[in-house]
């Protein structure tokens, strides 16, 4: 699903490179655990993964494709149609409804927006356990957590292959982090995604299929 | 791209506060831009339309504008009158049809009174040479019974609720709180023309014996001391004016209008000027245009002020919008996306704003219209926009469209330096 051979990025301005990857491979519907401190390259690993950001070196390939063989739009498509991802926090539009947010993929993916039918964002909605009475309500009126839960749904509505989240349990407490990790790691299988989940809490490895150390993988961050 | 405009529209309304204030601005630009286009029109519209079929105004000699100005737009003053000799002169030339003596310098209530003979009632005409129409009463005959008899324009009646009969008193000069009065030879109201919506609206008109009458017992502009002529002994002087302010003159055809005017000019009893209306009309618009330039150079400059207050807000803002532009690039929006929303917002508000500045514009026109008509005599025109207008209102759209692909590139670098995890 997702490969990774003699990946090498760095920053413009920066005097070294950030991931430098010599090979890295996923599975379909694998869920995996990426852990490490802050600063070992994990959003630059996943902005890559994600194909917004391209490397000088190498491939990062998704579904067979190669991110950089594709021309910009043709990448921001392809991560319209295939990608779902979570932030740590900030995920919603403040101005827009809870369902709308929910539906964003849609409006930019004509392919998750068909394989979305009617109902699907109701359903994904209940499925995270948000209350109904917010789903009309703006996005801002919302506490961190049930944004998180948002998040998530918007990261899988259109049932998309991969899955990436970037600390999405880091600004909530123990109680609101495990329920989130049920209902994430749940609707993930139930929608066959692979889900690639970063993080330094190691704590929630367990729950995953795979679990990778990045300063192990990542050349560039263990030096 | 209509899931961007939704985008756009919503993300917009959610900071309306501040955008609503840029768009007020871009508004009074707007209106200030639209509204001088208006009376520029307006303006000359009316000025061109206030006098027609008078081949040549004689005046002393001055300047072309200023014999325009004062003759027939009754503004400023005459520096010297002119004999009647030379007027009647002037009337035996063999090209010249007809000749109308006018006699300024009296007011009424600060509308201007015009000594003319009768004649002056068929013979002057206005827009697209049409005659003056009494809208009640009758023109003054020019004789002795009639001597205190008055012809209001359609704006003195309607402004001081003057009927028929109406006995009014004219003051020396042009009116203020130090003018004497003419009070011992009250006129009587006898017509009242049908508006035209030229200076002759906002005109007192009496025989020219009659300023004759009320000056005879005058001297250097005061009564004489000790002297007092009553109204109806006045009619035993010699009541033949013996100087005018100036002429309208009619030609048996148009062809002899330069000889005529050569005439005129070299006549040898006094310097005298004669003008085209047309020609005097053309240097008005040259020496007005400066103005109407400078005016109209202000007003964009005001409109390039309030868009570069649209860029500064947007590109102020957007700073703190780097999290949102993130979650549109994760969500599969592209850094063109990005620049298209940005500069979609400003479009947005740059046409809210333009649209609100036309409809103030339009408000202004049908609220300020019968105000100004009265007071100026201008006939503003609550009408579909002239092309100068619709070619305002499009540069500031173009002004507003081009303004806000400046945020938008600015959001467009921030987007691909930012990817997904905004960086400070």
């Amino acid at each position: 699903m997702i490969s990774i051979r003699d990946l090498r990025f760095r920053w413009p301005r920066a005097a070294a490179d950030c991931v430098a990857i010599d090979a890295l491979d996923i599975a379909a519907g694998q869920a995996v655990f990426l852990y490490g401190p802050s600063g070992c390259g994990k959003s630059t690993l996943l902005g890559l993964l994600a194909g917004v950001l391209v490397p000088q070196a190498g491939h990062v390939s998704v579904l067979g494709q190669d991110w950089a063989a594709l021309g910009a739009s043709r990448r921001d498509a392809a991560r319209a149609d295939h990608v779902g991802y979570i932030f740590q926090q900030f995920n919603l539009l403040p101005y827009l409804s809870v369902l709308d947010n929910v539906l964003l993929p849609c409006r930019f993916s004509a392919l998750r927006a068909r394989r979305a039918p009617a109902g699907a964002a109701q359903a994904l909605l209940a499925r995270v356990a948000l209350p109904e009475a917010l789903w009309a309500q703006p996005a801002a009126e919302l506490s961190v957590g049930q944004q998180q839960r948002v998040a998530a749904a918007r990261a899988l509505i259109g049932t998309p292959e991969v899955v990436i989240a970037d600390e999405p349990t880091s600004a909530l407490d123990a109680a609101l982090r495990d329920g989130f990790m049920d209902l994430l790691l749940g609707a993930t299988r139930a929608a066959g995604s692979t889900l690639v989940f970063v993080s330094h809490d190691e704590r929630l490895a367990e729950r995953f299929d795979v679990q990778l150390s990045l300063p192990e993988v990542n050349r560039a961050a263990a030096r | 791209m209509k899931a961007l405009l939704h985008i756009a529209v919503r993300s917009a309304w959610n900071r309306r506060g501040t955008l609503a204030l840029v768009g007020l601005s871009i508004a009074l630009a707007t209106l200030l831009l639209l509204s001088l286009e208006r009376m520029r029109t307006d303006i000359r519209q009316s000025f061109s339309q206030s006098v027609s079929g008078t081949d040549l105004i004689v005046g002393a000699r001055t300047g072309a504008v200023q014999l325009m100005l004062y003759s027939v737009f009754h503004i400023g003053g005459a520096t010297n009158n002119v004999r009647m000799a030379s007027i009647e002169a002037i009337a035996r030339h063999p090209a010249v049809s007809w000749i109308v003596p006018i006699s300024l310098g009296d007011s009424h209530h600060g509308y201007p009174v015009l000594g003319t003979t009768p004649e002056y009632f068929t013979r002057f005409l206005y827009g697209d040479r049409q005659p003056l129409v009494l809208a009640q009463g009758r023109a003054f005959a020019g004789t002795l019974d009639g001597l205190y008899d008055a012809v209001l324009g359609a704006e003195v009646a309607d402004a001081l609720g003057y009927k028929l009969g109406q006995p009014i008193t004219l003051t020396h000069g042009a009116g203020g709180p130090m003018s004497p009065e003419h009070a011992d030879k009250p006129f009587t109201v006898v017509g009242i023309l049908a508006r035209t919506g030229t200076p002759v609206d906002r005109t007192v008109h009496v025989g020219l014996a009659a300023i004759e009458a009320i000056h005879l017992d005058w001297t250097g502009g005061a009564p004489m001391p000790g002297m007092h002529i009553a109204p109806g002994d006045a009619r035993k002087f010699d009541l033949a004016p013996k100087q005018v302010t100036a002429a309208l003159v009619g030609l048996k055809s148009r062809v002899a209008v330069f000889r005529v005017q050569r005439f005129v000019a070299e006549f040898d009893g006094e310097p005298l000027l004669a003008v085209l209306p047309g020609v005097a009309l053309d240097e008005l618009w040259d020496v007005v245009g400066i103005g109407e330039r400078a005016l109209l150079g202000m007003s964009a400059l005001v409109a390039v002020v309030s868009l570069a207050g649209l860029v500064a807000v947007v590109l102020a803002g957007l700073n703190e919008r780097r999290r949102e532009l993130a979650v549109l690039r994760a969500v599969g929006a592209g850094p063109r996306h990005v620049l298209a929303l940005l500069a979609t917002e400003g479009a947005l508000v740059t046409l809210v704003g333009a649209l609100a500045g036309a409809l103030a514009a339009a408000i202004g026109v049908a609220l300020a219209g019968p105000w100004v008509q009265s007071r100026f005599g201008i006939a503003l025109q609550l009408s579909a926009p002239t092309g100068t207008q619709w070619a305002l209102l499009g540069a500031v759209l173009l002004a507003g469209m081009l303004a806000s692909l400046v945020p938008g590139w600015r959001a467009y670098r921030l987007s691909l330096a930012d990817g997904l995890s905004p960086r400070n």
